[in-house]
């Protein structure tokens, strides 16, 4: 069994909105990277979560930084820590907007650098800080203020681009399964070079469901094959139980699809591209996992 | 020792003396040089530092600053499009009190492209909260790269410093360069807002505005408090180097009736113009202003301005002759010049002066007045 420490480093009392997964995954990532860890943080909803200065609810040290620049951030600071023989983890923690849009030239350079560090994009599918726009992460058919009718295109492989980049550890995870996510935080920390985790953050004012419902939905995100949970360590890709579980027997996208208020009136066409993308991914990870392809 | 060296040599020399733990640059022409001579220097190892080979200046200055802010002294250098690709974390790191050092090396802006000498890509940074000198010569700018690191972690200071070089003029022409030993010029670092991961702090937060304006006046108060270090810094460097420097340097000054006003190498021209002009019987004088920001006070009482601007604003003016005329009520005659890498001559200049004509603005070689 894994032991998560009690210890907090998301203190009480945020600004966060009721039922987000954002802190959730935070809370469980800070515990499993322990104290000697500073978090580099791009303009995202982790911005605002952690208070108004001259408060924080961060207890450990935390460097806020332009929207672009978190990984380049990141690379300067790991570097500095080298330079002066200081241990610790240098951990980015971006959305999806920072990640895959406008952070992805700094990523990517980071990656291809081989800094050492971590960097961990928690995915809500949209731009939760500026109020639900879309995002390139954002899925096919789903609503956001500037995608009113649902999406027209699919959610940009960024577990792709970044596996082209040949780390020596990449994941995803969920704060579903906060167990998964903490000891692939902690397997992470324990290799040196870039590693990412790829975190799935169902956001209820953005996807419009209940705040109670945050970590259901991420489990039907898991169950429906919407989000396959794997790691992939130097290149030999392990698909973790529960998603190795939704693709012998998963439930109806339906049932992921259907409580969420950004995917009300969606066309077939757009389930129908959800659902395909979905087993595409299924297949190309199952193969690699077998050593296929 | 006295070598001869480019000025773009000359400031990798002064940054392997000073020794940053951390370098992250990205090339760009005419500044190319200065990065590949500190990759030379770490791999040699004769520069113990972490270089970062950026994807891109953003990056680099984003680099700067996530190291900076761990307390080490970093190095970085630019030009031009470099430098307006990096603007917002320019920003950035005056704002959170970095005192990063960088060469900029002044290009024109495209388009078209255009790859030599004008002073609008730094001007535009002006507001930004860094320091700013521009140097005359390949030996002002090791100097003036020397003193950037004391100043810019000075703890009345602690904001970064631009040393600014023309491009091709300064970072590729040949010029004797006098190297020191620097000893204890430049003492270690010392950030007192380093992240401490035993005393965790939160840096950027969101900041409401009574809170934000306040840490607004704290970079002007620095600002301000960075005269004195400034002229401290200049009078230590001349004691122990033998070199003297001042905000602004005069030459024939005195007893002027007309004063050229320039910057960069511009500045140095002015000086031949001005013999050329007191031998014709002209009481001319010039002033090469080294410091854009902190923006020096100059007194021009009793006399002629003519100033000469490798940079515009445009609907405004030379910037140099519009401050000018607003700080220190003077009417000048301001010439714009030199943009592009447009060649300036001495005989040039000397022609500004005799044809001045107070409170108009003249385009060189473009509305033919000359």
């Amino acid at each position: 069994m894994t032991e998560i420490p009690r210890e907090e480093y998301i203190l009480k009392c945020t600004s966060a909105c009721a039922g987000c997964s954002d802190s959730l995954t935070l809370r469980y990532v800070l515990k499993a990277a322990g104290p000697e860890t500073v978090l580099v943080v791009p303009a995202c909803c982790t911005s605002v979560i952690q208070g108004i200065y001259p408060h924080t609810a961060m207890n450990i040290p935390v460097y806020n930084v332009a929207f672009a620049a978190a990984a380049a951030c990141a690379s300067g600071m790991s570097a500095a820590f080298q330079a002066a023989g200081k241990k610790a983890n240098v951990i980015v923690y971006a959305g999806d907007g920072g990640t895959v849009d406008i952070g992805i030239q700094a990523l990517s350079g980071a990656f291809e650098r081989g800094t050492d560090f971590l960097y961990i994009c928690y995915d809500n599918e949209a731009y939760g800080n500026t109020g639900m726009q879309r995002s390139g992460a954002t899925p096919v058919g789903a609503r956001t203020t500037t995608t009113p009718s649902g999406k027209i295109q699919v959610k940009k492989d960024l577990d792709g681009i970044v596996a082209a980049h040949n780390p020596p550890y990449m994941a995803t995870a969920c704060a579903a399964y906060p167990k998964d996510l903490f000891s692939k935080v902690q397997k992470a920390l324990s290799i040196r070079g870039p590693k990412f985790i790829h975190v799935l953050a169902p956001c209820p004012p953005g996807w419009r469901f209940s705040s109670e419902k945050s970590v259901e939905m991420g489990k039907l995100a898991v169950r429906s094959g919407m989000w396959i949970l794997y790691e992939r360590e130097f290149g030999k890709v392990t698909i973790n139980g529960p998603s190795k579980a939704a693709m012998i027997k998963p439930i109806p996208l339906e049932e992921y699809l259907e409580p969420q208020g950004r995917f009300k009136g969606i066309s077939s066409e757009a389930v129908a591209m959800l659902r395909s993308q979905a087993e595409r991914n299924a297949m190309r990870l199952k193969k690699e996992e077998e050593g296929i392809c | 020792m006295l070598t001869v060296a480019t000025g773009n040599k000359a400031v990798a020399a002064a940054v392997k003396q000073a020794c940053p733990s951390v370098v992250a640059a990205y090339p760009i022409t005419p500044q190319t040089e200065i990065v590949e001579q500190i990759a030379e220097y770490v791999t040699s190892g004769e520069l113990k530092s972490q270089y970062i080979p950026v994807e891109s200046e953003h990056s680099a200055m984003a680099a700067c600053i996530g190291a900076g802010v761990t307390g080490v002294r970093t190095f970085t250098a630019t030009s031009s499009h470099g430098l307006h690709y990096m603007h917002e974390m320019v920003n950035w790191a005056a704002g959170a009190r970095l005192p990063i050092v960088m060469a900029n090396v002044n290009r024109a802006l495209g388009p078209g492209w255009n790859i030599w000498a004008e002073h609008t890509d730094a001007f535009q940074e002006r507001d930004t909260g860094w320091l700013q000198v521009y140097v005359a010569s390949v030996q002002e700018a090791y100097d003036a790269t020397l003193m950037a690191f004391r100043i810019a972690e000075h703890e009345s200071v602690l904001l970064p410093v631009m040393v600014n070089l023309d491009g091709f003029l300064l970072s590729h022409s040949m010029q004797p360069l006098q190297s020191v030993d620097i000893g204890d010029f430049i003492p270690p670092i010392h950030l007192p807002h380093a992240i401490d991961i035993s005393d965790p702090t939160s840096y950027g937060t969101l900041t409401g505005p009574n809170d934000y304006f306040r840490l607004r006046w704290d970079i002007e108060r620095s600002m301000r408090d960075s005269v004195p270090v400034i002229r401290e810094t200049q009078e230590e460097f001349a004691r122990r180097f033998g070199r003297k420097y001042d905000f602004v340097e005069e030459y024939r000054c005195d007893d002027a009736e007309v004063v050229v006003i320039a910057m960069g190498t511009l500045g140095k021209e002015a000086e031949v113009a001005v013999d050329l002009l007191r031998r014709e019987g002209l009481k001319a004088g010039s002033m090469r202003i080294r410091w854009l920001r902190p923006f020096p006070r100059i007194d021009l009482s009793g006399k002629e301005v003519v100033v000469i601007d490798r940079d515009y604003s445009f609907g405004f003016g030379g910037v140099i002759a519009r401050s000018l005329a607003a700080t220190e009520g003077v009417t000048p005659f301001s010439v714009i010049a030199g943009l592009g890498g447009q060649e300036v001559t001495y005989d040039d200049i000397a022609g500004f002066v005799r044809g001045r004509r107070p409170g108009e603005e003249l385009w060189f070689g473009v509305n033919g007045h000359v």
